[in-house]
């Protein structure tokens, strides 16, 4: 449906405005990828192929893949629990926790990290006890997975507390009503009911969890083949001026950013009704 | 039809049931018989508590003093998915990723295996019902694939399915535009007597609740203003039903 004439803008503006945001897209999105794969393919297939099979390379890969794949999983189970309880029962306290759960997106992720530096540090509240008992937590993937899962907390529990707001408790209680245990009435009746908007806050939650750079950077301590993710080894070739093996991890990063950018849209085009609850 | 009257269509008592939300009273020592078979209206105004004592008979709420009990069984502290009533909501409350088949058949198929009824017996179950309700044939569809009226009518069925003592619906045709009302108030009204059960709906339309009860109480702002067949009430001396009817 076609606005009348007199309402809408005049044609040359509107080209002017779909030009100006068509060349800032290209300025600020496609360029910086575009830069990334050249650079990553600059010396061919060859090179971009030695650069991520080399062992270092595929050490960061391996242990970026563990921190997701624990961080995630947490952070889906916490995220559905702190819902669940913020959106189906009333108690006190419940806006402070909403303020909560919100808190590691407005904190510098190096803040986040330095947190735990100082609690699980050698220096730090607890580093003595843990020394003591020979447990590292800090330069070790416990303090890595730390870091993630405060870091991408908000991700699962942001995209699902408006959404299950808005659902309602009678789904529930008519499973209740019916018979059906906590249990069966979770399995049955709310976790389909928030399937898309958890695969969705998962998606996100996963690429920030792999594209983690500040947080992890504190904690990691950058021991090349042992506590460096992906981005981490990144800038370790980087500053080596290894920049033909830099822009080949970075294009794994770009990569998986992209397949998100597609799942997403996906998931979007097909469930956007259930999805848009988050979106208000 | 193949449906056994339940065992027992249980008689409803509260006893001096209190109940307060955070900031206001919703019941004030509600006392209420209703007999067993007995079709019973909650009528009242919006925050008369009528949703509010239906939702405790259903143990949806728990009450912060008094009693419920069915027949002489003291289910005060018995978890809804305990009490075996029937609850039918106003939004029909349906399981939208279920066909019609899967919701009326939600409550037998999570009874334990060792009650549970075999598949075959399941499917007969929510053929009969589905034929109770006028909508044979429709075990295939989808929620969002059937009007208000049908969802409503599928939302009966399933709370039918285990046979309850004890229907309750919660406005019911809240949500239903007039003729279709009609129809389900007679469908309702059918099926109560067909299937031999105590039922207790809530309304704010005092038509309804007089075209459809065999007695209606009247609420007003947590209390019972008064309890009775629809003539005694239109013959009522107190104020407050007098003005309500008006």
């Amino acid at each position: 449906m076609a606005r009348p004439r007199h309402l809408s803008e005049p044609r040359p503006l509107q080209l002017l405005l779909i030009l100006v945001a068509l060349a800032y897209m290209g300025l600020m999105l496609f360029l910086p990828l575009g830069a990334v794969l050249v650079q990553a393919l600059q010396d061919g297939w060859t090179a971009w192929l030695d650069a991520v099979r080399e062992p270092d390379a595929l050490a960061a890969i391996r242990l970026t893949l563990l921190v997701a794949g624990i961080s995630v999983p947490l952070n889906m189970i916490f995220g559905v629990a702190a819902a669940w309880a913020i959106s189906k029962y009333d108690f006190r306290g419940k806006t402070l926790l909403v303020t909560l759960i919100e808190l590691p997106f407005s904190v510098s992720p190096v803040v986040s990290g330095l947190v735990f530096v100082l609690l699980f540090g050698a220096q730090g509240w607890f580093g003595e006890w843990l020394a003591a008992r020979n447990i590292e937590i800090i330069f070790a993937v416990p303090g890595l997975v730390l870091a993630t899962v405060f870091v991408t907390f908000p991700f699962v529990a942001r995209q699902l507390i408006p959404l299950m707001t808005l659902q309602g408790r009678e789904e529930e209680e008519a499973a209740l009503s019916l018979g059906a245990s906590g249990w069966q009435t979770f399995w049955r009746v709310t976790l389909p009911n928030i399937r898309f908007g958890l695969l969705y806050g998962v998606l996100l939650c996963n690429a920030r969890a792999m594209g983690e750079f500040g947080a992890v950077s504190v904690v990691s301590g950058h021991i090349r083949g042992e506590t460096n993710t992906m981005p981490l080894h990144v800038e370790v070739l980087y500053n080596e001026y290894n920049f033909v093996a830099a822009f080949a991890v970075a294009s794994l990063l770009a990569g998986l950013a992209l397949v998100t950018l597609v799942l997403k849209s996906f998931l979007e085009w097909r469930h956007g009704d259930e999805l848009a609850a988050a979106r208000h | 039809m193949n449906l056994q009257p339940p065992a027992t269509s249980a008689s409803v008592t509260v006893k001096s049931v209190s109940k307060r939300f955070s900031s206001f009273p919703a019941l004030n020592d509600v006392s209420l018989e209703i007999a067993p078979g007995e079709f019973m209206a909650l009528l009242g105004p919006s925050g008369s508590g009528k949703t509010t004592l239906l939702r405790v008979i259903a143990g949806l709420e728990v009450p912060d003093a008094g009693q419920v009990l069915f027949g002489k069984r003291d289910v005060t502290r018995v978890p809804v998915a305990q009490r075996g009533v029937g609850f039918v909501f106003q939004h029909y409350a349906l399981f939208g990723h279920m066909t019609v088949a899967e919701n009326i058949a939600f409550g037998l198929t999570v009874m334990k295996r060792s009650d549970r009824p075999s598949r075959p017996r399941i499917a007969e179950r929510v053929a009969e019902l589905l034929a109770l309700v006028q909508l044979d044939g429709y075990e295939k569809r989808f929620p969002s694939q059937l009007s208000g009226g049908q969802r409503q009518r599928i939302a009966l069925a399933r709370a039918l399915a285990r046979k309850p003592s004890i229907l309750l619906l919660d406005e019911p045709f809240g949500a239903l535009d007039a003729k279709v009302r009609r129809e389900l108030r007679t469908a309702l009204r059918k099926i109560h007597e067909e299937v031999g059960l105590t039922s207790v709906f809530v309304t704010h339309d005092h038509e309804e609740a007089f075209g459809l009860a065999e007695r209606v109480t009247v609420l007003g702002s947590g209390v019972i203003e008064e309890v009775g067949t629809p003539e005694q009430l239109r013959a009522s001396t107190n104020g407050f039903v007098r003005r309500f009817l008006e």
